[in-house]
């Protein structure tokens, strides 16, 4: 049925705007020589096709939803009441409708659940039907209205610039509203997590921000009673920082001095062969750099360290920060290279001609005048470094060790998420919604970054042009 | 440039002895080029130029767009060395001392041959900053006394030491066109160099901008070697004591600004002085 709709929706538009071409250009040329109109026939039959997609989509999108709840709600009304009042046996219900109603339902049918199903699929299509229709009506009202509008005086071109203001407001609300539904979403989770009485073992905001300990993972079942349950936030963000330390210690020197040569020293040819290699650097998937900071970094750290006489984990927030530095790489030279090569080369002839040696006008001139944009860039990396799961998964250890020690096995906000989600889980245990108060925290931490970064750019701009 | 100092007529001798009075006294050259050539690729862009530059004094070279002007104003100041196709042949000397020696630090060289382009360039630093960004690379100070008396006596002898002798932590960038381009003669002065390069410094201003750097340009003359680029001929007549004029690469012809205006040898200066191309 949907098909439906939209074949008639593009039907419609295509002949509404063929119509007000038509009707224009027969206007444009009356009988009495050609006359002239204000817009020409293409806008007229945009104006015309945008009065019939928008109130056709528009119908749609409202009258959708209020059709699946009355096919559902007429299909539970063949049901007892208290099937009805509780949300969980209602929802069962009603997957088991559809899905006799679709005709994939395994098993013997009672004989409510076969009223339910023909009477959702009686209301679904008449309610098909019925939506159709109106759509079809307001079309054709539109063509009328369009029709009637079309004269050479008529501003449709002025008129067509309203509807491509309100399409391109319409895209910017759908990724806004997306994030702010998200944020809605994680923070009505983190809340009930915090302040939810049926959660069992729920922590304090206090403890979770200020805990020391993390091990979520015990007493989930009556037999295992005696071990204790703790939310301490500290250690997971303890092991964030580090190995987001380590990562830009390794990435931010290599990248930002690989940026200035490619910029400044390479020549055209090493430029157009290095600069596309450092960014494949940027492509490979994080799971093949977790191997191989599994396999090849974290033993190799090892056996150096055993050398050395020091007692290194086979599992270290230091090989994990080391091969997430060389996943960032990319990011902060690319990033950085684009914008040194923006500064204006009348700053460098400026520099040069107070006889200024290279490296110095790259010092003093260039650097300080391309640093908003290698603190942006830096700030992704950051950003990138501390949402990075799976390499941290593969190389640094599972263990919410609170500690500043480089060799030792650390954990992250993210790997937390990730292993509180995986499996199966019930989704009001406290468990599960700590990976909700994780994400806000997470979330939080790469908005004041992103603050503050944006902060230092608007602080040290420079206006050159 | 055959032509050149071969037959001076009486007029000339005249305009060069009132020239010679004003600048002060009669000096030796300061930049002498002889047979310069540059190329860009295939292009030959300059063809065999030969011109001495007097010490203090204010030399303008003028001449349509594309006529190599500016390539030769770069040539003094080795700048034209950052451009990879460019080739230059023939010897340019600065005060007998060839600058295009291999064993030459250009460096060196740019430190004392300052250069104010087209449009201001000012750092993205403070007004202080862009000031004594030369010193600082050059060690002309050893202590911030010091260090402050340059960038006050530079800012000063640029015109503008009484404009922003309060907001000298300002950015530079902050300052107005004019004040931005004399903001960049005051950096030049700054490594007290020996000859100024002004390739059109007033092209991106305002007229009562531009007076107020053709003011300045006078008041430097008596102690640098300017060389200013210019479209402008009224700008040219105003400021420069001798003027070249330049033509599809080739040196037209040179002398005191006075007798190129009033009394120009060749066919094409005097065209282009009229107005009848370019």
């Amino acid at each position: 049925m949907t098909v439906t709709y939209f074949a008639a929706l593009c039907a419609l538009t295509l002949a509404a705007y063929i119509i007000a071409v038509r009707r224009s250009s027969a206007i444009a040329n009356t009988a009495n020589g050609r006359q002239r109109l204000h817009s020409l026939p293409t806008y007229h039959g945009l104006l015309a096709a945008s009065l019939v997609i928008f109130p056709m989509i528009a119908i749609f999108a409202l009258g959708s939803p209020i059709l699946s709840h009355e096919a559902a709600t007429n299909a539970l009304s063949h049901f007892p009441a208290d099937v009805q009042a509780d949300a969980m046996r209602a929802g069962a219900t009603l997957r088991d409708i559809r899905n006799l109603a679709a005709g994939q339902h395994s098993g013997e049918a009672s004989d409510a659940l076969r009223a339910a199903a023909d009477s959702y699929n009686s209301t679904s299509t008449q309610g098909a039907y019925i939506l159709l229709a109106a759509g079809i009506a307001a079309a054709l009202l539109g063509i009328a209205i369009a029709f009637r509008l079309i004269s050479p005086q008529f501003r449709a071109r002025n008129h067509f610039e309203k509807v491509v203001n309100v399409v391109l407001i319409a895209c910017a609300a759908v990724a806004i509203l997306t994030t702010i539904g998200i944020v809605a979403s994680v923070l009505t989770e983190t809340l009930r997590f915090f302040f939810d009485p049926h959660i069992k073992g729920r922590p304090t905001v206090t403890d979770f921000l200020f805990g020391t300990e993390w091990n979520p993972q015990a007493a989930m079942r009556a037999d295992q009673g005696d071990i204790k349950t703790a939310y301490g936030f500290l250690p997971l963000l303890t092991g964030t920082l580090l190995i987001t330390f380590i990562a830009i210690c390794v990435a931010g020197p290599l990248g930002l001095l690989s940026a200035i040569y490619l910029a400044e020293y390479a020549s055209p040819k090493v430029r157009a062969y290095g600069k596309p290699v450092l960014e494949i650097l940027a492509g490979i998937p994080t799971v093949v750099l977790g191997f191989f900071a599994a396999l090849t970094v974290a033993p190799m750290i090892r056996g150096f360290g055993q050398y050395l006489g020091l007692d290194v984990a086979s599992e270290s927030a230091l090989a994990a920060g080391l091969v997430m530095g060389m996943m960032i790489i990319p990011f902060i030279s690319s990033l950085s290279d684009d914008v040194i090569n923006a500064v204006p080369q009348s700053l460098r002839d400026g520099s040069a001609a107070l006889g200024a040696t290279k490296s110095e006008t790259i010092r003093q001139v260039v650097l300080p005048a391309a640093l908003p944009g290698i603190v942006s860039a830096f700030m992704l990396a950051i950003s990138r470094a501390i949402g990075e799961t799976m390499i941290v998964v593969m190389a640094a250890g599972l263990a919410a060790n609170l500690t500043f020690n480089p060799l030792e096995a650390v954990t992250t906000i993210t790997v937390q998420i990730k292993t509180l989600l995986v499996g199966d889980q019930e989704f009001d245990s406290a468990k599960t919604l700590a990976a909700f108060a994780l994400g806000f925290v997470l979330f939080f931490v790469t908005l004041m970054l992103n603050v503050i970064a944006l902060r230092i750019v608007r602080k040290y701009r420079e206006q050159y042009d | 440039m055959e032509n050149r100092a071969v037959d001076l007529s009486a007029i000339e001798r005249i305009e060069a002895a009132r020239t010679a009075q004003i600048t002060g006294a009669a000096r030796p050259a300061k930049v002498v080029a002889e047979g310069v050539d540059v190329y860009y690729g295939a292009k030959h862009a300059l063809k065999d130029v030969s011109v001495d530059v007097p010490d203090r004094g204010v030399m303008a070279f003028i001449g349509p767009s594309g006529c190599g002007k500016s390539t030769f104003l770069r040539c003094i100041n080795r700048m034209n060395d950052t451009i990879p196709s460019c080739r230059v042949t023939g010897k340019i000397t600065i005060d007998d001392q060839d600058i295009y020696d291999p064993a030459l630090d250009v460096v060196q060289l740019r430190a004392r041959v300052g250069m104010v382009f087209q449009k201001p360039n000012p750092f993205p630093k403070s007004i202080f900053d862009n000031v004594a960004y030369g010193p600082r690379i050059h060690g002309l100070s050893t202590n911030k006394t010091e260090l402050d008396q340059i960038v006050q006596m530079s800012l000063q002898k640029a015109g503008l030491w009484e404009e922003v002798k309060d907001r000298l932590q300002d950015s530079g960038t902050s300052l107005s066109g004019g004040q931005q381009q004399r903001l960049c003669i005051a950096r030049a002065i700054a490594v007290s160099p020996d000859v100024i390069l002004m390739d059109e410094p007033c092209s991106a201003l305002d007229p009562i901008a531009t007076a107020k750097v053709e003011t300045l340009i006078d008041e430097l003359r008596s102690q640098f070697c300017i060389i200013i680029v210019t479209h402008s001929m009224q700008q040219a007549a105003r400021v420069s004591q001798r003027t070249a004029f330049f033509h599809l690469g080739t040196l037209v012809e040179e002398g005191p600004t006075q007798l190129i205006f009033t009394n120009p040898k060749d066919q094409r200066t005097q065209d282009y002085i009229t107005g009848r191309f370019g």
